[in-house]
């Protein structure tokens, strides 16, 4: 178990003094322009050394990520754009960062930007996060009028951070889309090559982290690479948010080692499974989009990247949905499926088309009103959907159904025979 | 995706001005990009907009576009696209209700129930009063605190059945309860008591500096 002194969230609950002066009594703000005089190749070198690995679901490395921006700035200038964009079904990580710990993230936008020579971030929310947008426009204010933001200010490096929000749209959460939405259009997904570290927001080098990517940054930097890759498994360091969700007994958020077995985080923080271990049928581990996993995968399911996509799901941004032995499991993807169809933005046909489909042969699975070969029909559709859009979208529509019918089939046939036997009655 | 139109001509008002007060509002959020960039903050006028006349109108988007020096059809394609965007009057008190698996799982079944008991059987129809409505969302972020709704710019969490009809009763009085979790819990630390973070080491005065 992670002891609290590693943990780097000290205020995700909200319980202490928001005020920049009670973060700067839980550690933040110390000694930035030291970090800042280490240079932009230092700072990366120990993100990437620290082994961090994206946090919004993607896992790739972040330091790496930075240094694909281009090394001098010539005409264009740079931009780093923070994703929290959080819409994820399960995922609400971000928010709590923002609302309840948001030094971190403007100490991290900070160092991040100085590291990839950006003099300007943009934050993107989602647009239903009112008040955590104010919570966070709150304490970026604070730090203008504290000289720790803007021009001129105390660590030498002109700096403007701005926050800019949404208006309900899960696929801005997409890298492209979320740029694409910030230029002021519809959040479609762009094509990749050009990649936005070459043209991003404005045609400008533009590199786009998640929340708590970028967050966990500042602590890294003062407690040292080795402190963050001592956590966790090879690989799979450092700490993240886990948020426990569905059928515990006190579902919460919070802060564990990667690596970290699933049993134990449901047990010790969530006040474990509603009637028991015993009791679980299956666990969506990272969010919507990744297929669940049936109780027999999770008794021994270790939290990382590498072990959850070994056990054939995907770790996502650890947002654990737990469902027990009353669930409609067949209603949980259909109802998934219709927040797919809800939230494809039209763009590729396979993925508009398909989730609709998806979607009506789901409502009708609910009763078992199908034909027994219609499971492999829609098994087929997800493959035809799957790798044949322009971004991942279509791929996270699949997933949640081919996870379904990979671990519970007899659950579908069974449902179909019992509705055609009293239909012939 | 979800077809969305504007409301049919013969409810949308004549015209539409920002007042003063989100006239400033609306140049601040302008002046947060670069010149030429202005279309940036197409999605934050909209907003504030629908903030001044609780839904979105043609006028409006005509404004809108004037503004930002945008085409009517780049105005109108945002509108239609974001899904926070009303293009419809709804009651001064909409509740959004998140039904998303995380939410289903523990009773947003029941929410749902208590919306379609006590204000309207399907989704956006308005109250008589004209004080109520609701519908359904997807996912909406707060997950370990479900079931859970919006209204406006709060989140009202921790529900059921019976806690969703006292919220719907002091809507209709236009007496809000105080939003976040309904049922005692602070934020998003487990019920009964945080099961984390609890080392007072981490929260001990340190002494000044000499």
């Amino acid at each position: 178990m992670l002891a609290d002194k590693d943990r780097i969230f000290t205020n995700i609950y909200g319980l202490q003094d928001l005020s920049l002066k009670g973060a700067m009594s839980r550690g933040l703000w110390d000694g930035t322009k030291k970090i800042l005089e280490l240079g932009p190749e230092a700072i990366c070198d120990v993100v990437k050394k620290a082994g961090l690995r994206g946090r919004g679901g993607g896992g790739f490395s972040t330091g790496l990520k930075w240094t694909f921006m281009p090394k001098e700035v010539k005409d264009r200038p740079h931009y780093l754009v923070v994703n929290a964009d959080e819409s994820e079904p399960g995922t609400c990580k971000d928010r709590d960062i923002m609302r309840n710990d948001p030094h971190h993230l403007i100490e991290g936008c900070l160092i991040a930007s100085f590291a990839m020579r950006a003099h300007t971030c943009y934050i993107y929310i989602r647009g239903e996060f009112v008040r955590e947008r104010e919570r966070l426009q709150a304490a970026i204010d604070e730090c203008y009028e504290a000289g720790l933001l803007g021009k001129n200010n105390v660590h030498g490096w002109d700096f403007d951070l701005f926050v800019h929000h949404g208006a309900g749209a899960y696929i801005c959460g997409e890298e492209t889309a979320l740029l694409e939405s910030f230029e002021g259009k519809k959040g479609q997904p762009r094509m990749k090559p050009p990649f936005p570290a070459n043209m991003g927001i404005y045609g400008c080098p533009t590199t786009v982290n998640n929340v708590e990517s970028i967050a966990v940054v500042p602590t890294i930097m003062r407690r040292g690479a080795e402190w963050f890759a001592s956590i966790g498994r090879p690989n799979n360091t450092g700490t993240k948010l886990f948020c426990i969700s569905g059928h515990v007994n006190t579902p919460c958020t919070v802060e564990e080692a990667l690596g970290v077995p699933l049993r134990e985080v449901i047990e010790k923080y969530a006040g474990g499974v509603r009637g028991g271990w015993d009791n679980l049928l299956a666990v969506i581990p990272g969010g919507a989009s990744c297929p669940m996993l049936p109780k027999s995968s999770c008794d021994e399911l270790l939290m990382d990247f590498d072990s959850v996509k070994a056990a054939n799901s995907m770790l996502g941004t650890c947002a654990v949905i737990v469902m027990d032995k009353s669930t409609d499991l067949v209603r949980v993807i259909s109802r998934l499926a219709f927040f797919f169809k809800h939230e494809s933005c039209g763009q590729c046909t396979p993925c508009r088309e398909g989730v609709g489909w998806m979607w009506r042969v789901m409502k009708r699975l609910e009763t078992g009103n199908a034909l027994p070969e219609e499971i492999d029909q829609l098994l087929e559709v997800t493959k035809q959907i799957e790798g044949h859009t322009i971004c991942l979208f279509g791929d996270a529509a699949a997933w949640p159904i081919q996870g379904l019918i990979r671990h519970f089939r007899p659950e579908l046939e069974r449902r179909i025979a019992a509705y055609s036997k009293l239909a012939a009655e | 995706m979800s077809i969305r139109r504007l409301a049919p001509p013969d409810i949308q008002p004549a015209s539409f001005e920002f007042k003063l007060e989100n006239m400033a509002r609306a140049e601040k959020e302008i002046a947060k990009y670069p010149p030429g960039r202005q279309a940036s903050a197409v999605i934050s006028l909209l907003w504030i907009g629908q903030e001044q006349q609780g839904w979105v109108t043609h006028p409006m988007i005509e404004a809108v576009g004037v503004r930002l020096d945008m085409a009517f059809i780049r105005v109108l394609e945002v509108a239609t696209f974001y899904t926070m965007f009303n293009l419809a009057p709804v009651g001064k008190y909409h509740l959004q209700v998140c039904t998303t698996p995380p939410c289903m799982l523990r009773g947003s079944d029941d929410v749902v129930a208590a919306c379609q008991k006590h204000i309207a059987h399907d989704p956006f129809v308005v109250s008589q009063d004209g004080m109520l409505s609701w519908t359904e969302v997807e996912c909406l972020g707060a997950c370990v605190n479900a079931p859970m709704l919006q209204v406006g710019s709060d989140f009202y969490e921790d529900l059921d059945g019976p806690l969703t009809e006292k919220l719907i009763d002091a809507f209709r009085k236009d007496q809000p309860l105080k939003a976040g979790p309904q049922t005692g819990r602070f934020s998003s630390e487990a019920a009964g008591g945080a099961t984390a973070l609890t080392d007072p080491i981490l929260y001990a005065k340190k002494p000044e500096p000499a």
